[in-house]
Formats: C-alpha cells, structure tokens, sequence
C-alpha cells in the first residue's frame, strides 16, 4: 500500500526516479572535479600545512610554545578539543536520534553529518593528545597498557581517563556505523565502474548483493547501533563536561554541566551541518535532495537547542547569586564584566540573540541568511569553551597569581591545522565518497518525493 | 544440474508489485532463491518467511561481555593489582568506574554485532559478490529462482509464473 502524504513538504524535488537518483549522487563520485571542490582543496592544504609548522613546532619544542601560563593551564588547545567535538554530535544525532523517532528528513543529510562526526573527532582528539607534551608516549598514559616505567595503570577515578574512553567508543562506534550505510552505495558505484574503479569501490563494498536477507539484518544491525548511539552522544558531552564539572574550581564545579553540553554540542553540530550542506548542495547541485525543507528543519532545531542553551547561561547566573558562594559569585560577575567581557558578551549575542531570529519563517528559509547564521553560531559556541574555561581559570583562588592569557602564533597555528584537516578530509570525502545515502533515499522516493506528493 | 547454478530471474520496477509477486509465486508452489533490491523493502522478510534475525541477541550478549570485561578490569587495577588513593577517593568506588563502564558495554555491543552481522551475511573485505543483475544496486527488484531446487516444474512454467506475478523481464542467469 503506497502511502503519501499531501499536507507534508515533499523530500525529494524535481520529480526523481529511482535511477535519477543513483544518477545524481553518483555523479560527483564518477566525473572530474570541479574548479570549486579543486580550490578548496588548495584552501584546505594550505592550511594544513601552514598549521602543521605550527604543530611541528609545538612537537618539537613543547607546549611551552602556546600562551599558556602557570595560572591559566587550559586554553586554545580544551577550547578547541571540546569545540570540535561538540561539532560532530550533530552527525551521530541525524543518524542514530532521528533515526530511532523515524525522521526520513534525515535521509539526505545523515551521510555528510556522519562523516563530518568523523572528521570532527579526530580533530578533537589531536588536542588532549598534543597537549600531553609528548604524544608519542601518550598511550601509556591514556591507555590502562601494563608497563614497568612508573604507576602501572591508568587512573580510573579521574575523567580525563573517561573522556579517553568516551571520545575512542563515540570515534570507533561512529565510524563502523557510517561505514556500515556505506556499503550498499559502494556497491552500486562499483557496479557502474569499470577498471580500477570497480577493484577499488568493489573491495570497499564487501561483497554486498543486495539480497534481501542481508537488507533484513542490516536494519537490524542498523536500528541496534542508533539504540546503542543515542546514549553515545548524550554521555559522550557529558563525560566532556565531567573534566571540568567534577573539579573545584568555581565557574566550572556545576551539576548544570552535562546537560548544558549536550545541548550546545548539538546546537554547534547542526550549525557546522548547515554551513557544509548549504555548500555542498550548490557545489554538487544537490538542491533536489537537500531542500530549503531541510535547511528549515535544520534551523528548528537550531532554535530549540539554542534556546536552552541560553537558558543554561542564565540559570547559571541565577545559580551563582543564589548559591551564595562568594568566590562562585564573583567568577560569574567577572565572566560578564572582567578582562574577558568582550569573549562572554560575544558568545551571548551569538548563541542566544541571534538563533531566536530563525523564529522568522523569511530568515530560516533563506539559504544567504542560514549561512551566515551558522558561521555565527559556530563562533558563539567557540567563545562559549573560550569563557568557560579561560575565564573560570584566569582569576586564581590568590590574586597574586591572577593572569591573563594571550594565545601565541602556535595556538592560532594548531587551530588552523584541524581546520585544513577538516576540509581537506570532507572535501575528499565529498569527492570520492558517495555524500548522499543512495539506498536510503531511493526507499521514500516512493512516499516522499515531489512526483507522488502532487 | 547442479544447485546454486542456473536461476531464472523475475526483474520488478516496484517494491510493492513486488511484495505481491513474492506471495503469489510462494502460493504456486515455487521456491524463491533470494530476492535482490536497491533499498530495503519494508514488510520483505514477512512475505519471504524469514525468521527474525538473532542480532539484538548477540548485541545483547557483547555487551554484557563488555559490561563484565570492564568491571573486572578496574576492579582489577585499582584495587587490588596497583592499589593507590588518589585525591583522598576510595581505591575501588563504584561510581566512578560508571562512565568506563557504560563506553565499553556499548564498544563491545556495537562490534560485536556488526562482526556477527558481517559473518553471518558473507560480508568481507574484497568480498566478491555474485551479481544476478547489474541494475539491482540501481533501480531493479530482481527475484532469483533456482532450477536445481524446483526441478520438478518446467522452466516454461515457472517463467509464465513470473510474468504473471508482474516481472517487468524474465531473465536467465548461469554462473560457473
């Protein structure tokens, strides 16, 4: 029995069969690169490699090369690693939240949101490894690995070892989950190639047939891992936000934590989904696919996690005064009116101002205005790390040990190193990776896209 | 003639012809070799008469596995093979030993099934397929009728039951 729908948007434009869309995706992955996607490459390798002198140098000399200082011990580097990986929630939240309450408007965007999870991630975890000092021994310290050169094991009562575990489950998980939806997709490239495409693509699709045997386990297995990935996102933030909620100092010793982070990770999530779909779709004319139906849906959630991230923001506020707690009180006074004013008074107008402007159905509609609005998220969230952990940390318990931080080349550096990383990796995905889910698209075609909804 | 070898392939244009094709050639006494499709068609197994799968099984098993494998390592560690008090905390707290917990259950649960997923379904690196028809993984339904198991019936008959069923085509295929 076909099913459709004439009050809801149609998913898919433009009238598509099942074969345009095999056409249409495969497309990008078949043809030669365009200037667009050859230009960003060079942006992003630029970048990478300006960013890696900064690395390298950061390796070879030590962290002694970022602005960092006895009473500011955190900076760039957790502003950075908590940054990045509140970036890839949105990802593991399209593909396996979604998924579970049977949203197919995920269909379009899940693949790329997996992938930028992906990329996001090893981003993030470049951070705690550098600023260990001397990675190449980091596994020692993070990993409970028997060894004969000190304390044996790991220390399981502290969560920086739990963010170890979080943030390599959450990788691991999120990468067998993305590459499980790729092969069926691998498999239909491989079976329009010819030469080395069909070796390359058919080792990468395993064989797959298409059976419906295998089709019946693999929604099991995928229905199993969204079951088992909705938990992942929620602890994976909330673990992050243990390394700072679990200490003393004020500002940071918050039971508000968790949830807080949770929301904000997805709220920068989808606001980095955004600003790469809204690129993607125009770079590859995809516009049929990913539709100003999406890019609104998007936004939705925009509104909804931006606002209860400024709720967080006050009720922090609210909890400070109310706690009574002297030196609470003041971290908080001096966050809004200290050194750093200008760091929190930006995070504020960017993440709770202006996400309320996608109540406007003109504005969340509008392709020009969403981007804009999702870069400026992504910076808000940014100073939101910024201020939470600089300014807890400047003004120490002793104000003869009261410091400012000033980043050096090398923190700016290292930043743009995990930019060029991103892209260049995203891009090289985008290229050679199918960004659309294939098969799963082609299961609504049926009930979803414009030729049934008319 | 051997079995697995010679099918004769019912081509579909649409899941739902499809999942009537399926029960109508079941009722007519034939016996389908597999059915191929693009995407997942909902409500396939049902008419093919599989059983569910046994995954959340062994999901549910790995992460058990993963549960207790965690648990005995930090208890382990922590309090008896290297105990330490660090910051004032008991060697050995539950609490603490949650969120290590909670990761590796759900590591394990997740690797574990998609490992038995993968063997289960033949499913391997450089795995080679056996393609019926190269249009299954664009736009094709195709349902694979081996003539070595319905040896009783023509292979005039059991074209005619899958034209009738509604094959857009009705191919042969040998493999070697």
């Amino acid at each position: 029995m076909q099913v459709t729908s004439s009050v809801r948007e149609p998913l898919i434009t433009g009238g598509k069969t099942l074969k345009d869309v095999t056409h249409d995706i495969s497309r990008q992955v078949e043809g030669k690169p365009s200037i667009g996607w050859i230009l960003g490459l060079l942006v992003s390798l630029g970048a990478l490699g300006l960013g890696g002198l900064a690395l390298a140098a950061t390796l070879w000399e030590g962290i002694g090369m970022w602005g960092l200082n006895k009473t500011v011990g955190w900076a760039w580097d957790i502003t950075n690693f908590v940054w990045w990986v509140g970036i890839g929630h949105a990802g593991t939240l399209i593909s396996a939240v979604l998924l579970l309450f049977r949203q197919k408007w995920r269909m379009a965007i899940n693949r790329a949101a997996e992938a930028m999870t992906i990329f996001a991630v090893i981003c993030a975890a470049m951070f705690p490894v550098i600023h260990m000092g001397r990675p190449w021994v980091g596994a020692y310290w993070a990993l409970p690995l028997p060894n004969t050169w000190g304390s044996l094991w790991v220390n399981f009562n502290s969560p920086l070892l739990w963010d170890v575990f979080a943030i390599s489950t959450y990788f691991s998980v999120s990468l067998v989950f993305w590459y499980i939806g790729l092969i069926p997709d691998f498999a239909t490239i491989r079976d329009r190639a010819t030469g080395i495409r069909k070796s390359i693509y058919g080792a990468l699709a395993f064989g797959w047939d298409g059976a419906a045997k295998t089709w019946s386990r693999y929604e099991s297995v995928a229905l199993i891992l969204a079951g088992l990935a909705t938990p992942l996102v929620l602890s994976v933030h909330t673990i992050v936000s243990f390394d700072f909620a679990t200490s003393v100092i004020p500002g940071w010793h918050t039971t508000i934590f968790p949830p807080y982070f949770v929301a904000g990770a997805i709220f920068s999530g989808f606001a980095m989904v955004l600003t790469l779909m809204i690129i993607t779709r125009k770079l590859f004319k995809l516009e049929d696919y990913i539709t100003i139906g999406h890019i609104e849906l998007m936004n939705i959630v925009i509104i909804i996690t931006g606002s209860i991230v400024g709720i967080a923001y006050i009720t922090e506020f609210f909890i400070a005064w109310y706690s009574g707690v002297a030196a609470e009180q003041y971290a908080f006074v001096n966050r809004a009116f200290g050194p750093y004013w200008w760091a929190y008074w930006s995070m504020m107008t960017c993440n709770v101002i202006s996400p309320q402007l996608f109540w406007f159905k003109k504005i969340r509609t509008s392709i020009v205005l969403t981007f804009i609005l999702s870069l400026v998220v992504n910076i808000g969230m940014w100073f939101e790390r910024f201020v939470i952990i600089v300014t807890s940390l400047h003004r120490d318990f002793l104000p003869s040990s009261w410091a400012m931080f000033y980043p050096t080349w090398a923190d700016v550096g290292v930043y743009l190193f995990t930019f060029g990383l991103f892209f260049t990796l995203f891009l090289l995905f985008a290229k050679f990776f199918p960004v659309i889910n294939m098969a799963e698209v082609k299961s609504i075609v049926k009930s979803s896209s414009e030729k049934v909804t008319k | 003639m051997e079995r697995d070898k010679n099918f004769i392939l019912g081509v579909y244009e649409d899941e739902d012809v499809l999942l009537d094709a399926i029960t109508k050639v079941r009722k007519s006494g034939v016996k389908i070799h597999e059915v191929y499709s693009p995407f997942p068609v909902h409500g396939i197994d049902d008419v093919l008469g599989y059983k569910r799968s046994k995954l959340p099984i062994a999901a549910f098993l790995f992460g058990i596995l993963g549960t207790s494998l965690a648990l005995l390592m930090q208890f382990y560690m922590m309090k008896f093979d290297w105990p330490m008090i660090i910051g004032g905390k008991d060697f050995a707290g539950f609490p603490v030993f949650v969120p290590v917990t909670f990761e590796l259950t759900v590591l394990l649960a997740a690797f574990g099934m998609v490992g038995v997923f993968f063997v289960s379904s033949n499913l391997k690196p450089w795995g080679q397929a056996r393609i019926f028809d190269l249009r299954i993984t664009d736009d094709k339904h195709v349902m694979a009728i081996d003539l070595a198991v319905n040896n009783s019936m023509e292979e005039e008959s059991l074209e005619e039951v899958l034209k009738s069923s509604g094959a857009s085509e009705v191919n042969k295929k040998s493999f070697e």
